[in-house]
């Protein structure tokens, strides 16, 4: 033993154990949000179960198995539960019940040994609503008005039919409400400031009362049209209320679902498993495109992608000229010396420079600074509110092109100074200028390097949250930065962020067990999306340094 | 080239370009190259200049927090009283208001005196005014003592209306315990000295008459609910030993406690909070021996008093709790002395600061919490009442020549200084000095406690446990990866941990908040086990491997020790937790966490043990890195020349690797320290936040980062709070910068010694 020591060979596995260890856990951090993101849009089948309640009585519940686990009877004992035998570990289910509305909690645990008599009917279904969560019961009959349409066998068939025609005028409402109705409010707020902007300018009485005159026909015109597209959303509304779904608990409470209520509804038991997979998709279609509900907790996440990647491209667009101008600078032009290493040193640094202050510094310069002189000069007519000096899309990118300058500097700085330097020699020997050997020579042979710095740099901000939450992210914008109405892209807007999503969602909610499945497919789609953009920086940088390895020996 | 020339007389015909066009194309092609030299210099100067902007802007918010008060003469006009007793100032700096000895209250334009509206106070005429109080500056009551043993009592406001958008103020006199004088005092002896308080039940008045009794006068508001009249109930009680002159009383708003001067070097403390039974508790040495009290004021909320002295000293008191749950007057802080006696005190009505003039006109802007004297300036003139603006940004001043003064003032930010923002600091209703960081909160006579000492070591908290998690870690996993570990799993091994490093803190911080904390909290015996235990795994396994078939370890020879590790290693910890409710029943009574809670150690869900995996999981990467390169960097002739002496591989690790690649890791390690301090979402995530000053591996804490981001967007643009918090990112800035550049200063001297190796 003691000999096996002295050759060292303990040690060297204790070094290996460190990065057996470290792999361990990048595995296994990787592994838990795939498999819980992935895990959530399987339709899990729906139990029956006799539960024993606190008070010895037995009720009847439907519920989703959500997980097990065990726990000592202390623990158990201490949080005020009743134990009947004397066993030292029990082990416990979290039960998803559903139906907030019915039971005030849509999760519970049970201790395994309290559910009895488990089953699976076929007809259970899981209705996903609008507000008050998923409801688990048994659709009854269907009727329309007060005239019953479909029971019995029909049933679910009829549903699916008007379940749909139901969603189409949900669609068709929410066409009408933000998007025509958006733009008659913004052209009305555009006649106030126009009027306000006059007023400012001092321009002479008789032009505003003209003006005036004009934005009051045009107010009366779009207030008529307004009346219209109220008049016909009143009439979808009472379309889409039109049905009504009488459903059953599992312990026997009937209770009526309007139509309009209801996004989806499926019956879990009773697919095979090829629907089981098609609806697999759809849901995680539908988590990808839709829009979230009841407080980010339910839904999709459309807004949040789309707002990333408006962020980080906007952000891209900003940072590769001057990221790579800037080591071009650094590298090509600048005076080699003690200066110029200060300031190199310097700009590495800043890579390592916590976030967090160029949030502040985000939003202290750019925000109130910058954007207050621009409101004043361009904006003067909507003070004090403000319509640039305040957080938005534009901030965000360009606090975080700020922060990633480094990145793509110190990037593009490798990749120029590894082209060999008997290619630039070459060039300038064949009577080439210095711009024209570092455009056509140098900088498409550094290219790769250029691109491994943007990609690095856009992963970086895409997985940036701390600025973000100062300079322009919030939990629900009301519309997309990118839209029909002029201009088009709308850099003054605050945006959605899947990162600050999967901050706001589990730290600022109320229910977070229910919104818990949908955090972790947020954080999939955001670790997807980082891990993949680096896997090609990663692929891309190696691939480089093989070339020139090679052309250099 | 292409280029052919135009001009037909040139003949034969040829491809090259004429000298003209080849003169005009060089010129083009020097433009050009200028244009991009420019092109490339300007941008790369304007990158430069923006990191360095961030650097002068930070400085420049922050700054404003050190810089002293200035006082700035405007104005002078003719002062509408001749003998003044009270002055104020409106919010708006447009109206001012002067009493006058005869009680008559006169308002004028502060801007030029001239009078706008006078009241006079429905005083008998054959009574005189003998003692003058005011409440509550922000109340607005003041109240005048009479020669026959009466008092009045009188509230003035300014109302606010914008008729045509433009601001009319009008100010109104009312007289909320009625108009007619109330009599204190039963034989009509003349009220010498008298104080007055509005509180959440009623009006308090308190007078000391002429044959030296003292006695309290309760008015409590009783509003009829139908007619919404408001009629006062009184009591009047009697204070026990009553000093035997009276200088200044005051009275504070939760009309429970009574503070009176005397004429000589003494203050009395009444406490009042039965009435009925008022106790008199104390009477405390103020100033020196022989010196008198000359002025004595509440600063906003009426916690603290501020004395000045005939000597020119100001000091700080208020009510401190002692261990019996008693209260007695002590002395908190002094200010800077003066040089003559103390005049007038002149409280701010929404901070704790206040303005001090002494007999000499000479004047000073002092603040409570931060103990700091802003401004000490002698006027050129002789200085009899003061008014100071509501928002601190003008102030009048009185003179005994007749005539009014009107200054601009500027004190944005006295409530912090760099004293005490990193020592103890006494604030009002603690029971000792203490480390504080409490910003702000809903009420206006809220102190803040701006203390970075609870951020700056709940800092260093968060990042001591990550990197005594992370250090080992990463350093062992770079020695080995660098140096004994096959190539071709280092190729694999290396993108994985730069996965790794690209993982987004958020995720790491949600996962640690809502997945690790509970998991920690439920099997924190398995993870004591699994981080003490585990090493001594990792050895029984290498011991084992010696015995298992020769032909297996040929196979996965040296260099393949991890694929054989990370089974043991998953099935340790899946043992670990398995067990671990078992062990919690032996040993623990079921529950470690909550044997812990039993035996007074304070345990939260997220804390510096959860924060210290997740935030040493983003870190260790980033030494890993910068480690890896320095090791893999060393010149393989000497290791290979030490191995060839006979050093086993380990030796020559330890005796030649290391000390020569040390410099490298050690800036490894400074750099993931830099890191760990200035991780934001990780923290913000798995702790409670709660700025504690301790560390204990089960609390929580808050570090400088999560606090920016928690309260930055909360706050006022340009407030002290948040200059305190860019103050916050820029040593955040500077402290990781210095780091980084250290390192990289490390670096860059280690690789030329490797150069020269």
């Amino acid at each position: 033993m003691k000999a096996w020591f002295r050759t060292g060979t303990p040690w060297i596995w204790l070094n290996a154990g460190a990065i057996a260890l470290c792999l361990v856990m990048v595995i296994g951090v990787l592994g838990l949000i795939l498999v819980q993101g992935a895990a959530h849009f399987w339709p899990a089948d729906l139990h029956t179960v006799q539960a024993k309640q606190s008070d010895g009585s037995m009720k009847r519940l439907l519920a989703e198995q959500v997980r097990a686990e065990d726990v000592g009877a202390a623990v158990l004992r201490d949080s005020g539960v009743k134990l009947e035998s004397n066993e030292l570990v029990y082990q416990r289910q979290l039960l998803k019940l559903g139906n907030r509305d019915v039971y005030g909690r849509d999760f519970a645990w049970f201790l395994s040994h309290d559910l009895s008599d488990r089953q699976e009917p076929l007809d259970a279904t899981v209705i996903e609503r609008r507000e008050w969560g998923n409801f688990y019961g048994f659709p009854v009959k269907l009727l329309e008005g007060d005239k019953v349409v479909a029971e019995g066998a029909q049933l679910w068939q009829e549903l699916v039919v008007r379940i749909e025609r139901s969603n189409d005028i949900h669609d068709e409402i929410n066409d009408i409400e933000r998007g025509e109705i958006g733009v008659i409010n913004k052209a009305l707020e555009s006649l106030r400031l126009g009027k306000r902007r006059m007023e400012l300018d001092g321009a002479p009485a008789a032009e505003i009362a003209i003006f005036e005159q004009e934005a009051q026909q045009q107010k009366a015109e779009l207030e008529a049209s307004y009346a219209v597209l109220q008049q016909k959303l009143e009439a979808l509304y009472e379309q889409s209320r039109r049905d009504n779904l009488i459903v059953v608990t599992a312990e026997g409470k009937t209770m009526t679902i309007n139509l309009s209520q209801i996004v989806h509804a499926f019956q879990p038991n009773a697919m095979s498993i090829m629907q089981k997979i098609g609806h697999y998709f759809g849901a995680i279609y539908a988590f990808l495109s839709e829009d979230p509900r009841e407080a980010n907790t339910e839904g999709g996440i459309f807004p949040a992608i789309f707002g990333t990647i408006t962020m980080v491209l906007l952000m891209a667009i900003i940072v590769t000229p001057f990221g790579v101008l800037a080591a071009i600078y650094l590298r090509e032009y600048a005076k080699q010396g003690t200066v110029l290493k200060i300031i190199r040193i310097s700009v590495y640094n800043l890579a390592g420079v916590p976030s967090i202050v160029y949030g502040v510094f985000g939003l202290g310069f750019f925000v109130y600074i910058m954007g207050g002189s621009i409101d004043q000069l361009f904006y003067p007519e909507s003070l004090p509110a403000p319509t640039v000096g305040t957080p938005g899309l534009f901030w965000a990118s360009l606090t975080l092109a700020l922060l990633t300058l480094p990145v793509v500097i110190v990037s593009t700085e490798e990749g120029l100074s590894r082209i060999p330097s008997t290619i630039r020699m070459g060039s300038l020997a064949l009577g080439a200028t210095k711009s024209e050997t570092l455009w056509k020579v140098v900088v498409p042979l550094a290219t790769p390097a250029m691109m491994t710095g943007l990609i690095l740099s856009i992963a970086r901000a895409a997985g940036e949250v701390a600025p973000l939450m100062l300079v322009g992210v919030v939990k629900l914008a009301p519309s997309l930065p990118i839209d029909g109405n002029f201009p088009y892209i709308h850099l003054e807007q605050k945006i959605m962020h899947l990162g600050f999503h999967v901050y706001d969602v589990g730290f600022q909610s109320p229910n977070v067990e229910a919104s818990r499945p949908l955090l972790y497919a947020t954080a999939l789609v955001l670790v997807l999306l980082i891990v993949l953009l680096n896997a090609v920086a990663i692929r891309l940088r190696n691939k480089l340094r093989e070339k020139y390895r090679s052309e250099s020996d | 080239m292409q280029q052919t020339t135009n001009s037909p007389d040139v003949s034969p015909r040829s491809l090259l370009p004429t000298g003209e066009n080849r003169a005009k194309l060089r010129r083009w092609r020097s433009i050009k190259d200028k244009i991009s030299q420019y092109g490339i210099a300007f941008a790369g100067i304007s990158v430069v200049a923006a990191f360095a902007t961030i650097f002068v802007y930070l400085f420049s918010e922050v700054g404003p927090i050190f810089s002293s008060a200035s006082i700035e003469k405007q104005q002078s006009f003719n002062s509408v009283a001749a003998k003044p007793i009270f002055t104020n100032l409106e919010r708006y700096g447009e109206v001012g208001l002067v009493i006058d000895a005869e009680g008559l209250m006169q308002f004028f334009d502060a801007k030029t005196g001239a009078m706008t509206q006078q009241v006079k106070l429905p005083i008998p005429l054959d009574a005189k005014i003998t003692s003058f109080a005011k409440g509550e500056p922000r109340s607005g009551i003041i109240a005048v003592g009479l020669s026959n043993g009466h008092a009045l009592v009188a509230k003035h406001e300014y109302n606010l209306s914008y008729p045509n958008d433009q601001r009319k103020i009008v100010p109104v006199v009312s007289y909320p315990l009625g108009e007619t004088p109330i009599a204190l005092n039963p034989t009509g002896q003349p009220i010498l000295s008298l104080a007055v308080q509005e509180g959440s039940s009623g009006t308090a008045i308190t007078a000391f008459t002429a044959d030296g009794h003292l006695s309290l006068n309760l008015f409590e508001a009783q509003t009829e609910f139908l007619t919404g009249e408001t009629t006062f109930v009184r009591q009047d009680y009697a204070l026990p030993s009553a000093p035997r002159s009276v200088s200044k009383m005051l009275m504070d708003t939760t009309l429970r406690s009574l503070f009176v001067a005397d004429a000589e070097n003494k203050v009395h403390y009444y406490d009042l909070t039965d009435p009925a039974t008022p106790r008199y508790v104390e009477a405390v040495t103020a100033v020196a021996a022989g010196k008198q009290v000359t002025a004595m004021e509440f600063l906003v909320g009426s916690v603290s008093l501020i004395l000045g002295g005939s000597d020119g000293s100001l000091s700080q008191w208020f009510l401190v709790r002692d261990e019996h749950n008693n209260f007695h007057l002590k002395h908190i802080r002094d200010f800077e002395q003066h040089s003559g006696a103390i005049q007038q005190i002149i409280p701010e009505y929404s901070r704790k600061g206040f303005m001090a003039i002494d007999v000499n006109s000479e004047l000073g802007i002092h603040y409570g919490t931060s103990a700091r004297t802003l401004l000490q300036e002698s006027l050129d003139f002789k200085a009899t009442n003061v008014a100071l603006s509501p928002i601190n940004t003008e102030f009048l001043v009185l003179s005994d020549d007749g005539k009014t003064y009107r200054f601009a003032l500027d004190n944005a930010h006295p409530d912090v200084s760099w004293k005490a923002m990193w020592n103890e600091v006494w604030y009002e209703g603690r029971a000792e000095k203490d480390y504080i960081w409490q910003a702000s909160s809903g009420s206006d006579e809220f102190e803040a406690k701006m203390s970075l000492v609870p951020l700056a070591l709940g800092t260093l908290k968060a990042a001591l446990f990550a990197m005594l998690f992370a250090t080992p870690l990463a350093v062992m996993s770079a020695l080995y990866t660098a140096y004994f570990m096959t190539p071709v799993l280092r190729g694999k091994v290396k993108p994985t941990i730069e996965i790794m490093a690209a993982l987004p803190t958020v995720i790491l911080g949600f996962l640690a908040g809502l997945w690790l904390a509970p998991f920690v909290e439920n099997y924190l015996s398995a993870i004591f086990a699994i981080l003490l235990l585990l090493p001594f795994m990792m050895l029984i396994a290498a011991w084992c491997w010696r015995y298992a078939p020769a032909s297996w370890r040929n196979r996965l020879g040296l260099g393949w020790e991890v694929l054989l590790l990370i089974p043991v290693i998953v099935g340790f910890i899946y043992l670990c937790v398995s067990l671990s409710p078992a062990v919690d029943n032996m040993f623990f009574n079921g529950s470690l966490r909550q044997w812990f809670t039993d035996n007074g150690i304070t345990y939260d869900q997220r804390n510096a043990l959860v924060v210290g995996i997740a935030m040493g999981f983003a870190v260790i990467p980033n030494i890993f890195s910068i480690a890896e390169d320095a090791v893999f960097n060393v010149p393989r002739h000497l290791t290979q020349g030490s191995l060839a002496l006979g050093a086993t591989p380990w030796q020559t690790m330890i005796g030649v690797v290391l000390p020569t690649a040390s410099p490298g890791i050690f800036a490894a390690v400074m750099v993931g320290f830099g890191r760990a301090v200035g991780e934001t979402m990780i923290v913000l995530m798995a702790t409670g936040n709660s700025p504690v000053v301790n560390f204990n591996l089960f609390e929580g804490m808050r570090t400088l980062s999560a606090n920016i981001a928690v309260e930055l967007p909360e706050t006022a643009v340009g407030s002290t709070h948040f200059r305190v918090l860019f103050l916050a990112a820029l040593v955040l800035f500077v402290f990781t910068f210095i780091f980084n550049t250290l390192a990289e200063v490390i670096r860059q001297r280690l690789r030329q010694r490797f150069s020269s190796l």
